[in-house]
């Protein structure tokens, strides 16, 4: 099993960056991470009226562009996303799907690349967790707590907290990641 | 928080809104359904129940305000939140007096939302809370309509649902208002004899021959103005429970009479010869001490044993304060169903002073407070200024129980403290001598530092 990065933002890949994204995904998953450095580029997804990309729009696109021969895709992007409701999203995934797409837009700190990036890493380990079946956790420094702002981001780990991580666990070692009620953190 | 059990519907004609939003929803751990207009709408409130409803005001074939209204007939207890891309102070003032909790202008900051739906949730979680607290404190602090949690009186209810099933007299003893008509009546109602009548009687508020005719009834013609044949409450109570209230000032002749009844179970009408037989149970009741009573030759003793079978004592309202704050609650809510007010509670620093208070005329006294509360009140929390309690003539105070000496060294003590510990000027207000007040401050070890400021 194994995760595919993809950058597929409208700047050059940066090798830190996707370097430090890539080291954040592999420790929270502890799984082989390898990016995946196809050439193409979403289209069909710029929303003229916001000026925005849709995020689900993304996630089809991934969908039907990713060649496959991982488990997961995640995208990373730097253009902005929204959710038809919501103003912008930081990025989307779907319950226990194989695609995820994460952007840095809204994640800048001006002069900051450090902050900026490590950000980043935090909301792809978001974002991959809920393909692997995870809800968002109460606590507010597991990286899985919802985070609506950059301040709830700073206030995560880059990391799965020891519940999070134990139903991560198992639901690898059941083969499957179904998301089930009964298991539901937040219960 | 039980996100699980929160039940989230989004009402949207958009399918992208939809399910990006339920999805986004879903991450939460909340259950999602959506539905694609109104109509879908009010099919999902018929046929499950909603926590949240994210209803979109904009929608072909039933708008969001129609939905809303209908909403409130068919789940009042629904939260429903207006989603609109056109806001205007109009809609917005026009869906929250239709009910709605808040309104989102989409698209809305993803913050906003979630804080949105988090404050929802925490507040059914507290309403659920509150309302399971509530029934449980009904359930093992309730008698029929007597409420109390404190340790005297669950040992009166225990008692008195024990003599309830027996067949035995009962003897109430208790100052006024402290409910010995209620407790009364809830034994009868936990008796086998529930289905028969219960009759109360106050004996002290009548003449000696009016109770006598009202009690045992009359013939024709007994004495002036009996035109008619008259049953009395004896008869009127067989089959079931004759309440015999204020039993201590009734005058030595119907001490006697009532004395054989009890002992045969017969008696005539006032007038009459043919002895009626009934089935009876008496509960008598009193505020006065009747073994002092007769002790003093002023109560039958005979009649006392025959009424003292079952005594039940039920404490002045001062003895059990802890319990003051669920009976107000009680009042509150019953009094809110009675006078069709929409009250719903006391504010904390009126219920620390309720709780202080000196209530000589017990629960009954508590119970007049609030009623009249609830009248001057123009909220739906009760104040102190609503309850008027500087009308009332029981003057608030601290009652901890103390001998006369720890109150005399009290008083002392506060004397000093306001004479910041002038010994000659204490004295004079206590209109004592000066040696006296040293002897007292010697004999209750009275120093400095709580003596003098």
């Amino acid at each position: 099993m194994a995760i595919h990065l993809w950058w597929i933002g409208e700047a050059a890949r940066d090798e830190g960056t996707m370097g430090m994204v890539r080291t954040q995904v592999e420790g929270a998953f502890e799984t082989e991470v390898v990016e995946w450095t196809g050439a193409q580029r979403p289209s069909g997804t710029f929303d003229t009226r916001r000026a925005q990309h849709s995020s689900r729009g993304m996630l089809g696109w991934l969908h039907a562009t990713w060649p496959g021969g991982a488990t997961r895709v995640l995208g990373v992007t730097d253009v902005d996303l929204f959710m038809p409701v919501l103003t912008f999203v930081f990025g989307e995934a779907q319950l226990e799907g194989d695609a995820a797409v994460v952007s840095a837009a809204r994640l800048v700190e001006p002069g900051n690349q450090a902050l900026t990036v490590a950000r980043l890493a935090k909301e792809s380990v978001h974002e991959l967790g809920h393909t692997f079946g995870l809800l968002h956790c109460e606590s507010p420094r597991c990286v899985m707590a919802r985070s609506a702002s950059v301040r709830a981001v700073d206030t995560k780990q880059p990391r799965l907290c020891p519940a999070c991580r134990d139903k991560y666990r198992l639901f690898q070692q059941e083969g499957h990641h179904v998301y089930r009620e009964d298991q539901n953190p937040h219960r | 928080m039980s996100t699980a059990k929160t039940r989230i519907l989004i009402v949207d004609d958009e399918e992208i809104v939809r399910e990006s939003l339920a999805g986004w929803l879903e991450q939460d751990g909340y259950t999602v359904a959506t539905a694609a207009d109104g109509f879908e709408a009010i099919a999902q409130l018929k046929d499950h129940e909603w926590s949240i409803m994210l209803l979109d005001m904009k929608m072909p074939g039933m708008d969001g305000l129609t939905v809303l209204e209908q909403s409130k007939t068919i789940q009042p207890a629904t939260t429903v939140v207006i989603m609109t891309a056109y806001a205007t102070v109009e809609t917005a003032v026009n869906a929250i007096k239709r009910g709605a909790y808040d309104y989102l202008v989409k698209p809305c900051d993803p913050e906003e939302l979630s804080l949105m739906i988090q404050k929802i949730v925490r507040e059914h979680d507290l309403v659920r809370e509150n309302e399971t607290l509530r029934r449980a404190l009904k359930r093992d602090y309730k008698f029929r309509d007597m409420v109390s949690k404190s340790a005297v009186m669950r040992e009166v209810f225990q008692l008195a649902k024990t003599a309830a099933r027996s067949q035995s007299t009962i003897l109430v003893l208790g100052e006024s208002g402290t409910g010995k008509e209620l407790l009364s009546r809830a034994i009868h109602a936990e008796s086998p004899r529930a289905e028969g009548p219960f009759v109360a009687i106050s004996c002290s508020a009548l003449t000696e021959t009016l109770l006598e005719s009202e009690l045992f009834g009359h013939e024709k013609g007994a004495f002036t103005g009996a035109v008619v044949r008259r049953r009395g409450t004896f008869e009127a109570a067989h089959g079931g429970t004759l309440f015999l209230d204020e039993i201590g000032d009734i005058s030595p002749k119907l001490q006697l009479d009532l004395l054989r009844v009890l002992e045969e179970r017969k008696f005539c009408r006032v007038g009459g010869t043919d002895p009626i037989t009934v089935d009876v149970r008496i509960i008598a009741a009193t505020n006065r001490d009747l073994k002092k009573a007769v002790a003093e030759g002023v109560f039958r003793d005979d009649l006392f044993y025959r009424l003292n079978v079952i005594p039940i004592t039920l404490p002045p309202l001062r003895d059990r304060r802890e319990d003051i704050p669920l009976l107000v609650e009680h009042f509150v809510e019953r009094l809110a169903i009675e006078m069709k007010r929409p009250v719903e509670g006391v504010s904390r620093e009126a219920m620390a002073t309720l709780m202080s208070w000196e209530f000589r005329g017990n629960v009954r006294e508590l119970r007049n407070i609030v009623e009249r509360a609830m009248v001057c009140a123009s909220g739906a929390v009760l104040q102190l200024d609503d309850f008027k309690l500087g009308d009332n003539p029981s003057v608030p105070v601290k009652v901890a129980p103390a001998s006369l000496e720890e109150a005399e060294r009290r008083h002392i003590v506060a004397i000093l403290d306001q004479t910041e510990g002038n010994v000659s000027q204490a004295a004079r207000i206590l209109e004592i001598d000066r040696v006296t007040l040293y002897n007292k401050i010697r004999k209750y070890s009275l120093r400095a530092p709580e003596t003098t400021k």
